[in-house]
């Protein structure tokens, strides 16, 4: 019996206190015809047994320690450093709960309030809270909060085309019963023509900075025009290019979300990742899940507690805006760890080296024959290649032949964007792999 | 740098800086390359920030900073963590190097599933076994927690009653003991949430129930055990009045600690269910997550699950083995975040079924209301309790008494951490007052139960004959009793100025 402690005498002497002859007699309150039911699962492995079986289902996937990758769309390949793990694997982090009983838990609320305060610093705006599941469900929320700011009496929600599509998708999810309508990204609406679309019925406009296709759109007269409007405006970020670009803040953005995986969050095949949900002090109020405030203990000593609680679910029940209870707080820990460990230089290093390696690989994909780069927009670390021939035929040679994991094909979520791949290039990409990935791409053209 | 944290001359300093305290102008934790392409202009400084407001430390000051830090919590690995409803087991190490293999963690969401399927085969493996294991026909490991589970199938049941022309069943009911996730679900997904009584047993009202079951009804929600941590005693009774309604049953999971192997919850007629890994499943925590909290469903429901979810996609032969893809639902309400859950978690959940076998999950089971039930009866005569029946994996008992006015749940509470132990839930469930829901978990040895129950004892002695050391208490924590209206009424969430640059 793994994991469990007791002994034949042990388990005599407790059913002795309670009374009862058997373990089975607990069980009296469970209807008799469907007591015990047969379970048909493999029997239980020791843990060497555990170790193999599922040490062989890792090792037939590809994983990016061998090969090349250029996928993002997402979720990106940034660099881990190594005390992360170490600091993760704490048993003190790992193995608490959320901190309902503050004189228990001042490491998870302090190591939060420093997450909450470096997304703030990241952002430009003044509140963030302590997570939600990822960057799809923070806009959401994001959605939720803007929905509730208004009582409902306002319906719209402006979303551009080039915010992922996964967001996107998810938001109306979360929304089908809520009577959010949602506009704008079925076609491809421009920053001008969302602007065109608000009216007295627009809740929230929400762009994405950089966009899906890694671009930097002209967000010039975006935030007054959404506030004269009477509308929120929603930023969804990437937070490493918030090492080098202007904040959503500074852009006058109400709220900026997104995922937080890039900050030192393995890819996981896709989670557990962060979502970061950051707003001004005005809308506080309204955000959802759990935020942590300073204040003191009774000694007058500096000390964190979770604040602003009445918003929330167990208080609040059918009156909360969101049900969100657990969150993803050991991922925000990564991140505290991660933005202390690179700081105010290393954010802007990692950023500029993924700048270079990108415009240095998007170069060099345009001079080939047959593929063409759109530079049209300033981009950070993802661009758009016009291929000659499906992006998937690409991808299974790129993969097959010469170790690399190619990039994202737009075709999926964009009809209209035949042949294009998505590249995605961090600081972890070497200038071998940029130069291997070029001649694979020349290769594949002539044949 | 510490201007913002106006300390009283008397005040004791803080236990451990800010980071931003710490450290010195121009140092850095971790060394990064130099550009090995030439470098590109940047573009237009009118796009560009001047610099972030982060910190500026060594990779020692990182280390030892989060470390001290921490030092200062409570966790499964430093005590005993009876904290009701949050199945607080140990959380076994196997799991976090299984998560960690780099097969499991350096993969991309997005690769070609042809490239994954040691990854697509874990999830199918992963979602047949919590289907057999609560008799569901289809699973979804996409919602990232129990309130996302909830959300789903909340949506799944909206969504079945529109696309059979009943789109007015919008009322959901709730019996007055639920966890608040299940009201604030409700309200997300547009519908109504109806709440009715418990009766004086701690079971649902049958004739409140029956009051309420009207053509407008879309379905109920309800915790098997529930909150109180009694097994509805009746439990197929209450599936009937709603089903014959033209409702739909949904399980809140989060106490399937107390049913593994025991009883099914398709078998009771409920048609959709979510499951807490980060509970039953032996997933750690995290401080407050990351967890998982898979829908399952029935026949009539499992079109609607949200997805993409795993499956056969080419069937095997003995030379090869299936392929695996993702498949979307028919009817699926949609996706419920990016990719495809949290499978980080779902991989040590499986680590945790593999090892433990069918029969390992019914001992889990047998063990939790074992250690429960012992320290029920323990504590019985001492404690007020609302009812007097046997518990499942946990159970609520009262944290007050009439000859020591003045003594409540959190006093008892906050001095129990005096005795090296995390405090019950308190105030929860709402419907009993002074509530302490003690939940021992499997993995605590009668040692430990033993320890706990002298702790509770003692401490009820102290309630009558000596209260100020409850009402000071806790005394020998990193800090006292907080003042959590301070931290409210000053709002402070964040130690640095903003600025635009
Ligand atoms: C009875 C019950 N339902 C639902 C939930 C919500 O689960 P989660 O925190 O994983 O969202 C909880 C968790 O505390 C619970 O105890």
């Amino acid at each position: 019996m793994t994991y469990i402690p007791h002994t034949d005498a042990d388990r005599e002497a407790m059913l002795k206190a309670i009374g009862v002859e058997r373990i089975e007699d607990l069980f009296a309150e469970v209807p008799a015809e469907n007591r015990f039911p047969e379970l048909h699962l493999p029997q239980g492995k020791s843990e060497m047994e555990v170790a193999w079986e599922m040490g062989g289902l890792a090792s037939v996937n590809a994983a990016v320690n061998e090969y090349a990758v250029f996928l993002g769309a997402g979720a990106y390949n940034h660099f881990v450093p190594s005390v992360i793990n170490h600091i993760l694997l704490r048993g003190e982090f790992y193995t608490a709960y959320t901190p309902y009983q503050p004189e228990l838990s001042q490491g998870t609320l302090q190591a939060i309030y420093e997450y909450q305060s470096m997304m703030c610093a990241l952002t430009g705006l003044e509140a963030a809270n302590a997570s939600h599941y990822d960057g799809a469900t923070s806009l959401a929320e994001a959605v939720t909060l803007a929905r509730a700011h208004y009582r409902g009496k306002r319906k719209k929600v402006i979303f551009s085309p080039s915010i992922n599509p996964q967001y996107r998708a998810v938001a109306r999810t979360y929304h089908q019963g809520s009577g959010m309508k949602f506009v704008g990204d079925k076609g491809s609406a421009t920053i001008p023509d969302l602007i065109d679309m608000l009216d007295e019925d627009t809740a929230l406009l929400a762009v994405q900075y950089p966009n899906f296709f890694g671009q930097i759109d002209d967000f010039n007269g975006l935030a007054d025009a959404v506030h004269e409007a009477g509308a929120l405006l929603c930023m969804v970020v990437d937070p490493i290019a918030l090492g080098m670009f202007k904040s959503p803040g500074a852009l006058g953005a109400d709220m900026a979300v997104g995922e937080g995986q890039s900050l030192g969050i393995p890819l996981s095949f896709g989670g557990p990742y962060l979502g970061f949900f950051t707003t001004t002090m005005k809308l506080v109020r309204k955000i959802a899940g759990r935020v942590i405030g300073e204040t003191v203990d009774k000694y007058g000593r500096r000390a964190y507690v979770m604040t602003l609680r009445p918003r929330e679910q167990d208080i609040r029940r059918e009156k909360a805006t969101s049900n969100i209870c657990s969150n993803q707080g050991l991922m925000a820990l990564a991140a505290s760890v991660y933005l202390s460990l690179v700081g105010k230089s290393g954010l802007r290093r990692v950023a500029e080296l993924s700048y270079h390696k990108a415009h240095y690989a998007a170069q060099q994909i345009d001079a080939l024959e047959g593929f063409s780069v759109d530079f049209s927009k300033p981009f950070f670390k993802e661009f758009v290649v016009q291929c000659p021939k499906p992006v998937a035929e690409i991808n299974d040679a790129l993969i097959e032949d010469w170790g690399i994991i190619g990039g994202y094909d737009l075709s999926k979520d964009y009809a209209a964007r035949e042949n294009q791949m998505l590249i995605a290039v961090t600081e972890t990409n070497t200038r071998d792999e940029i130069d291997t990935l070029v001649e694979a791409l020349r290769e594949l053209a002539e044949a | 740098m510490t201007e913002l944290h106006i300390q009283t001359n008397d005040a004791p300093p803080p236990l451990e800086p800010l980071i931003y305290e710490l450290g010195a102008p121009g140092r850095v934790g971790v060394n990064l390359p130099e550009p090995d392409v030439p470098t590109a202009d940047l573009p237009d400084a009118a796009l560009l920030r001047d610099e972030v407001d982060l910190p500026e430390v060594s990779e020692q000051d990182v280390v030892r900073h989060f470390v001290r830090l921490s030092q200062l919590n409570h966790a499964v690995d430093t005590g005993f963590y009876p904290l009701g409803s949050c199945t607080m087991k140990y959380n076994p190490k196997i799991n976090e190097d299984m998560a960690r293999l780099p097969g499991f963690a350096l993969v991309h969401p997005l690769q070609d599933p042809e490239t994954v399927q040691g990854a697509l085969a874990l999830m199918y493996g992963l979602q047949q076994w919590l289907a057999e294991i609560s008799g569901m026909s289809a699973v979804s490991l996409q919602p990232a927690a129990g309130a996302h589970g909830e959300f789903s199938g909340i949506l799944m049941i909206r969504a079945y009653h529109i696309a059979n022309g009943e789109p007015h069943r919008t009322k959901i009911i709730i019996p007055d003991s639920a966890h608040g996730t299940n009201p604030a679900t409700t309200s997300m997904a547009g519908l109504q949430a109806v709440e009715i009584p418990s009766d004086a047993n701690g079971d649902v009202d049958l004739d409140e129930l029956r009051k309420v079951c009207d053509e407008n009804v879309a379905g109920m929600m309800i915790t098997v055990p529930n909150t109180l941590g009694v097994f509805e005693a009746h439990i197929k009774e209450i599936v009937e009045i709603v089903h014959e309604a033209g409702g739909l049953m949904y399980m809140d999971g989060a106490n399937m600690n107390a049913m593994l192997g025991v009883i099914k919850p398709a078998e009771l007629g409920f048609d959709v269910m979510h499951y807490n890994l980060h509970k039953t499943f032996s997933t750690p925590h995290g401080g407050g997550g990351p967890g998982s909290g898979p829908v399952a469903a029935n026949d009539k429901l499992r079109p609607f699950l949200p997805g993409p979810i795993v499956d056969v996609v080419e069937q095997g032969d003995e030379d090869t083995p299936p392929l695996y893809g993702f498949v979307h639902p028919p009817q699926s309400i949609g996706p419920l975040k990016a990719f495809w859950g949290n499978f980080g978690i779902m991989v040590r959940a499986y680590a945790y079924i593999a090892a433990q076998g069918a029969d390992g999950l019914r001992e889990v089971t047998r063990h939790a209301v074992l250690n429960a039930n012992y320290i029920r009866v323990a504590l019985k005569g001492t404690y007020p309790m609302p009812f007097d029946r046997f518990c499942g994996h946990e159970f609520v008992c009262e944290g007050h008494w009439k000859d020591a006015p003045g003594i409540h749940a959190l006093d008892i509470s906050k001095r129990l951490m005096d005795y090296g132990i995390h405090p019950p839930t308190n105030y929860f469930p709402l419907i009993v007052p002074e509530a302490l829901l003690i939940e021992p978990t499997e993995t605590e040895s009668k040692e430990s139960c033993d320890n706990f129950i002298e702790a509770m004892l003692k401490i009820a002695e102290e309630a009558h004959e000596n209260p100020e050391l409850l009402h000071e208490a806790p005394h020998v924590t990193p800090v006292g009793r907080v003042d959590e209206v301070r931290a409210a009424k000053q709002l402070n969430l964040c130690c640095r100025p903003v600025s635009h640059e």
